[in-house]
């Protein structure tokens, strides 16, 4: 099933979502990093952006800096925007959602059992983008409307004005479905018999 | 021949460029050639989604990934080569500030930071960085200049296990069948996973990164190690992990191997995964001038 979504977003619309689902993306994503959330949640910083009901997607952006306009009004264009390892920022999912209200990650290659947890006692969704596709994914951003906790550049908290931003694929939503874990448990599965095609002997 | 500081400084900065813009032709064949076989449908629509974003890259003159990587260049040096003022700190000094120059005049996000303090310089530069190895070649004139943007997402995924050697061939084939199972999607699959085996600990970690930027369609010069890389190319592919872990046969392009003499005591293996964003270029410096490739 396909969603097309305004954010922000309300629970409810979150927990229609389903794994394997497919979401297109409108109006307003957040661009959140490593250090970003390093600086929020171990170092006490804040933002005044309000996240909540949004999407954060896990980026850090290629940008270029130009004359502030009213196409480009924090100086900054972008060049290049994609979206790195979700993995790493795997223990701020809670905090993202219970302190912020954040409904939607965007990321790639999936979170793990807190996020899951989270995303089932909060009401949220983990969205899969494809990882090393910046230059198409690029193409979907209209602007960079503001910028919050520069200091961090390139791991600001970045805020953008999107179009059809996607299909991205429902990978882990709030009803215990992950996609990652099922592929691991299949693949795990396969161990023994890939190892008996390699002729390892198991002792 | 003579090779002026701001040759190599100019060279430097357009790899670094290229490199991040153009994937090399075997990797375009990689990805048509999995395209080809993939049975899951998930794991065509993100095969698809990687090709497109091949030609988008090409056709808006951007960058194929966004993340930038740690800067590596491989510099091999022919006969009878001097480098500016003669002595090899000129070139590495060049090499550095034509990696700055690139970051700084296209500009390309600074990926690096210093490992304890975290700043970022912004000149994709600092300490040890960018990565510069030097070899010689008696066979060739010129200098060869090879560039590769590494990325993180496969980069935090390496692996080294100082096996027994009473656990022989078989703990190295377990241990590459592990990786890829905790890699999952996390690397971009999919991958060239890079199978360091024997030397010392270090050089069993730096011949896997070898293996895993080596173009696609190369083998392992070492005849068992070659017969080693098709099989573990085979087994990997049955797991399923998938293109970006969702899933299908395509999790790796190949599994490629390097292999060193090593100690009667040691059975040292490493994995290095490149993503399928496998991006390198080449320089080739003569005479002649200079002339680029992969």
């Amino acid at each position: 099933m396909h969603h097309d979504l305004t954010t922000p977003i309300t629970e409810s619309q979150v927990r229609a979502l389903r794994i394997d689902d497919t979401v297109t993306l409108q109006k307003t994503l957040y661009g959140i990093r490593d250090a970003t959330q390093i600086a929020m949640f171990d170092r006490g910083r804040t933002t005044r952006f309000d996240l909540a009901g949004h999407a954060v997607i896990h980026t850090a952006p290629n940008v270029k800096k130009v004359a502030p306009s009213a196409q480009d009004p924090t100086g900054y264009a972008p060049v290049c925007i994609g979206t790195t390892t979700s993995a790493r920022m795997e223990r701020f999912t809670r905090p993202l959602m219970q302190d912020y209200g954040v409904r939607l990650i965007i990321g790639k290659g999936g979170m793990g059992a807190a996020s899951l947890a989270a995303f089932g006692a909060l009401g949220g969704a983990y969205l899969a983008i494809i990882g090393g596709t910046a230059a198409l994914e690029t193409t979907w951003i209209e602007a960079i409307e503001d910028v919050d906790l520069d200091d961090l550049n390139p791991e600001s908290l970045w805020r953008f004005r999107i179009r059809d931003f996607g299909p991205l694929r429902v990978a882990m939503d709030s009803h215990r479905g992950s996609l990652y874990d099922a592929v691991d448990v299949k693949a795990r599965d396969k161990r023994a018999a890939v190892l008996a095609t390699l002729g390892v002997k198991s002792r | 021949m003579r090779i002026d500081a701001k040759t190599i400084e100019d060279v430097a900065k357009e790899l670094y460029i290229r490199a991040l813009k153009i994937l090399p032709p075997d990797v375009k064949r990689g990805f048509d050639r999995l395209a080809a076989s993939e049975t899951s449908s998930t794991g065509q629509n993100v095969l698809g989604t990687m090709i497109k974003n091949i030609t988008v890259a090409e056709a808006t003159d951007n960058l194929l990934c966004q993340d930038t990587g740690i800067p590596i260049y491989n510099v091999t040096v022919g006969r009878g080569v001097e480098f500016g003022g003669g002595d090899g700190t000129a070139l590495k000094a060049a090499i550095r500030l034509g990696c700055e120059r690139a970051t700084r005049e296209h500009p390309l996000r600074s990926s690096i930071v210093h490992p304890l303090t975290r700043k970022n310089e912004h000149t994709s530069c600092g300490i040890g960085v960018p990565v510069i190895h030097i070899d010689h070649a008696d066979t060739s004139e010129g200098v060869k200049v090879e560039m590769i943007p590494k990325g993180s997402g496969s980069e935090n995924n390496s692996w080294l296990k100082m096996a027994l050697p009473a656990d022989g061939v078989d703990a190295i084939k377990t241990f590459v069948v592990d990786c890829v199972l905790d890699a999952g999607g996390k690397t971009c699959p999919p991958t060239i996973i890079g199978v360091g085996i024997g030397g010392t600990a270090d050089l069993c970690v730096h011949l896997a990164k070898i293996a895993a930027t080596r173009a696609l369609g190369t083998e392992c010069a070492d005849a068992d190690g070659a017969r080693l890389e098709s099989e573990l190319s085979e087994a990997v592919n049955m797991l399923g992990v998938g293109p970006q872990g969702l899933g299908g046969d395509s999790t790796a392009f190949a599994v490629h191997v390097e292999l060193a003499a090593t100690h009667i005591t040691m059975n040292p293996v490493a994995v290095n995964m490149q993503c399928h964003s496998a991006r390198r270029a080449s320089a080739t410096i003569t005479d002649a001038g200079v002339t680029y490739g992969f």
